[in-house]
């Protein structure tokens, strides 16, 4: 029962994935990521991140993606030129990205870290539930946790001041 | 006080009073800086009395005294002391430089007074001076060089007076170029001096000297013949003369005062106080002496044919310390240094009363456009006839006694010596020749347009300021040979300063009259009594017939001149074109500057050029831009990963993070 | 299943995630390729979480969103600026700081 759910959000996330990348209209790479997101909150469940699956579904597929969205419709999703103007781009990308891949997967699983075959600890019924989480960032992580207020802040006041319309433009 | 507190004394006058006029020149109005200058000189000239009455209190053993403010450098068996030396023979210097330039003195008050670099003019003059003494009073080597170098620079600031005139400067800068190479013969000859005897002062290098070297031995032949050298260059014999003549360029107390009776006479001071190396090398002694001899015949060649007045002079100061250095270099000591003595006043008197025709010429100098200023000039023709007869070497005259004192020794040496003494009457012809030749050229006859405005109005006449040497437009600014320059009939300072010149030039050989009385021989004679050449003296009855001998050739020489300048006056012109070769010959002044400038100018032009072109373009340049094109080409290369992609970019990060894995996963098995 | 499928597959994920930035030319693209990347980390913080057994790796994966949140809002508003100013929206257009 897990390992088919494991299998169908990974293909999903995958799937997800390689449509963000291949596919021409940026509109339709916005889709797949919704694809990919909640494939992820999926996986997230899987983990006992309970809290962490929700945060995910509302924050990043809720609104950052209705961000992409409106932006998409904004600037129009044109085309790419075929023509790489790089020598050697096209032909390294994929190496690289595999042998990164290769890479990374002989890191974890040679790993002396022996904890990964299993299925981890046992943990209690409230792993990962709000409440846990609540009470770690409000008491161990208070200082991240307001740090990162402040980041939304200077985020917001960034965004509408390079966006902004400034004096004598029309769009 | 003693002889060496006034020795101080002499040095400190004049060096004061260029430094008070230098700083407070704007201050300073012109009558006051003359007259600051003048009495620096006045006082240093007191100071050297000061110091002869002491030297002259004490026994004549004992007339030698050093003295040193501190130790210059004193390290490793070096040991320079800033110290001088008072014995007769620096006395008598100081004596005749301090009082001959403080009649020079008083002479430029008078005669630069419209000039506008007055002050300046006072300041190097005294600096000079001051430069002078220093060489005369050291009391060892390395100050001897000090003050030959000051002395030098002291000549070029002066010749090139006038410095927008570009002869004025050309003829500073050769003079310069050409003592530089005097320069480097003096200290090389002093390293050796270190080399073989260990110290820099005289009384220890002239006590050691007869005991390290032996007779005509390489090395005390070295340095008598480097010595000479540095006495050609400054006295401007044979080779290094040809910077006498253009130093003319320069004011005319100039080259009264430096270019005739104090600078050019370093070179026999110098071979004077050194005597005791040159009696241990007496190769260089003849050398010397030969040298001398040549410069005498070739310089009075010369001047019977310079149409240029000043130039004229030159040649004849010239020829006149060619006697000196003959007398010097044979061992007629005293009779070499009277002979300074007598040419100082009569040869700066000449100066002098050229200046002052000069001036009444609108500055012109030359003798073909000049007659009739006796008539026009009655004090300055007199003294010009004056100095005239004391070079001529007239009988009486204080020429007559030096000049023929230096070849009746030669006479009393005897052997090869007599050449000197055939040769040195045929050049006392010669002097008599063209001196007169100059002064009945320039003092009788119908009086010449600038003469006859004199006699009529008592103006000078005035000129448009250019150069006559280069036709170029003087620039007034900073003062020129101009039209105020001004003439002794107008000026009571020069009159006294020319008129006591003309007395001790008439009158100043009577205390050196053979038989009768030997003032400077016997003043002298402490300081070369270690010479053995100083025993030869030549016989009361030998002096006699030289004198006669030699006031016979003064009054033919004077005949000649009489014949042709006076009775036949068309006979110069003839002769000129029946001997036209030998005239070119020795208008070109027997082609001595084009020689130079073949053997050294052109070579040492060759080699700049050669560095310029060749080194410094292609090594040096090379090499730097070399390096410029290394480290550009390496930038340029390096620049083509700026290619301004993100992607590319972000594909080195991924592949530099790729091979960081790869590196560590490798490194971890 | 083990924890270590979750790892590779996060390991996947990131490595398509910089190919799609390697590869595509539009900046909205590249920024959601960069999503990508990011969420492939949340995965493999969420999973170390799990096998460590404590909730920090969540936490962590908690403020990762945040922070990815505030850079699609800046980077977008880039593109937004970028529209604004009639500028092509090709990255490989945009090389004015070049060597």
């Amino acid at each position: 029962m897990e390992a088919a759910l494991f299998f169908g959000a990974a293909i999903g996330a995958l799937g997800g994935a390689i449509g963000v990348v291949a596919m021409r209209n940026p509109f339709y790479s916005v889709l797949a990521l919704i694809v990919h997101l909640f494939s992820l909150a999926v996986l997230f469940l899987l983990l006992t991140a309970a809290f962490v699956a929700a945060a995910q579904v509302v924050v990043y597929a809720g609104a950052v993606v209705v961000l992409y969205v409106f932006v998409v419709a904004y600037v129009g999703s044109g085309g790419e030129s075929a023509w790489e103007p790089i020598p050697g781009q096209r032909l390294l990308a994929p190496l690289l990205g595999a042998a990164l891949f290769i890479e990374l997967s002989i890191a974890a699983l040679s790993s002396s870290l022996l904890a990964l075959s299993t299925h981890g600890p046992h943990v209690n019924p409230g792993f990962g539930n709000p409440a846990a989480i609540g009470r770690l960032l409000l008491e161990r992580f208070l200082v991240p946790f307001e740090a990162s207020s402040i980041l939304l802040l200077l985020a917001a006041v960034g965004a509408v001041v390079l966006a902004g319309r400034k004096k004598g433009e029309t769009a | 006080m003693s002889a060496t507190t006034w020795a101080w004394l002499v040095l400190l006058f004049p060096l004061l009073g260029s430094i008070v006029i230098a700083l407070g020149f704007r201050a300073l109005p012109a009558r006051v800086a003359g007259i600051i200058g003048t009495a620096a000189i006045g006082l240093a000239f007191a100071c050297g009395i000061g110091a002869l009455v002491c030297l002259l209190g004490e026994s004549p053993d004992a007339r030698h005294h050093a003295s040193s403010l501190w130790d210059y450098a004193s390290a490793a068996g070096l040991q320079i002391k800033l110290g001088i030396f008072v014995d007769p023979l620096s006395v008598f210097m100081v004596l005749v430089v301090t009082g001959v330039s403080t009649l020079i003195h008083l002479y430029s008050y008078g005669y630069m007074r419209s000039d506008e670099g007055y002050h300046r003019f006072f300041s190097y003059l005294n600096f000079f001076v001051f430069s002078m003494l220093l060489l005369v009073l050291a009391g060892n080597f390395v100050l001897l060089i000090v003050g030959w170098a000051f002395v030098g620079f002291a000549s070029y600031a002066l010749i090139s007076f006038w410095y927008r005139r570009t002869t004025a400067t050309g003829a500073g800068m050769k003079a310069f170029v050409i003592n530089v190479v005097g320069d480097i013969g003096l200290v090389l000859a002093t390293l050796l001096i270190f080399r073989e005897l260990g110290t820099f002062e005289y009384g220890q290098v002239f006590a050691r000297a007869p005991h390290v070297f032996h007779t005509n031995e390489w090395t005390v032949t070295a340095i008598c013949l480097l010595l000479l050298v540095g006495a050609f260059a400054k006295s401007a014999q044979l080779p290094l003369h040809t910077w006498l003549p253009d130093a003319m360029e320069g004011p005319t107390p100039v080259s009264a005062l430096i270019h005739a009776a104090t600078m050019v006479t370093a070179g026999v001071y110098l071979i004077a106080r050194t005597h005791v190396l040159f009696v241990l090398a007496p190769t260089a002694a003849d050398v010397a002496a030969f040298v001398g001899l040549a410069t005498l015949l070739v310089a009075g060649t010369i001047a019977l044919v310079m149409t240029d007045l000043k130039r004229a002079i030159a040649y004849s100061t010239m020829s006149q310390i060619g006697y000196m250095i003959m007398g010097v270099s044979i061992g007629a000591y005293s009779a070499g240094l009277f002979h300074l003595m007598t040419h100082a006043f009569f040869k700066a008197l000449l100066f002098m009363a050229a200046g002052s025709i000069i001036a009444a010429m609108a500055n012109r100098q030359n003798i073909d456009e000049m007659s009739g200023f006796g008539k026009a000039m009655r004090f300055t023709s007199a003294t010009m006839l004056a100095g005239g007869l004391a070079l001529a070497a007239f009988p009486g005259t204080s020429g007559f006694f030096s000049k023929d004192e230096i070849l009746a020794y030669a006479t009393a040496r005897g052997g090869m010596y007599l050449i000197f003494t055939v040769l040195g009457y045929f050049g006392a012809l010669l002097t008599a020749i063209y001196t007169f030749r100059l002064i009945f050229r320039v003092l009788p006859g119908r009086p010449c347009k600038e003469a006859q405005a004199l006699i009529d109005s008592g103006h000078v006449v005035h000129a448009h300021p250019f150069n006559p040497a280069t036709g170029e437009e003087e620039d007034t600014d900073v003062g020129f040979p101009g039209a105020e320059h001004h003439i002794a009939e107008g000026s009571a300072p020069m009159r006294i300063a020319m008129g006591v010149l003309a007395f001790l030039a008439l009158f100043g050989g009577l205390v050196q009259i053979p038989g009768v009385d030997d003032t400077i021989t016997r003043f002298l004679d402490p300081v070369f009594a270690d010479s053995p050449l100083a025993a030869i003296h030549p016989s009361v009855a030998a002096s006699w017939t030289g004198l006669a001998i030699g006031a016979a050739i003064s009054v033919a020489g004077i005949g000649i001149a009489y014949y042709l300048y006076v009775v036949r006056p068309e006979t110069p012109a003839m002769l000129i074109r029946r001997l036209r070769p030998l005239h070119t010959f020795l208008v070109n002044k027997w082609y001595f500057d084009e020689l130079i400038d073949i053997l050294v100018v052109k070579p040492a032009l060759a080699v700049g050029r050669y560095a310029n072109r060749t080194f410094e373009r292609i090594v040096v340049g090379g090499l730097i831009t070399g390096t410029e094109d290394v480290v550009g080409g390496a930038g340029r290369v390096v620049r083509t990963v700026q290619s301004g992609f993100v992607r590319s970019y972000a594909l080195l990060l991924i592949a530099g993070f790729a091979g960081l894995g790869l590196y560590f996963l490798l490194s971890s098995t | 299943m083990n924890i270590d499928w979750y790892i590779v597959l996060s390991a996947l994920l990131f490595a398509t995630g910089a190919v799609g930035i390697l590869i595509r030319r539009s900046p909205m693209v590249i920024l959601l390729c960069l999503e990508l990347m990011l969420n492939a980390g949340n995965l493999a913080l969420v999973a170390f979480s799990r096998m460590v057994g404590n909730q920090q790796g969540q936490v962590f994966a908690l403020v990762v969103m945040v922070i990815a949140a505030c850079e699609v809002v800046v980077g977008l508003g880039l593109i937004v600026a970028l529209f604004r100013r009639k500028l092509p929206l090709d990255v490989d257009e945009l090389r004015e700081l070049r060597g």
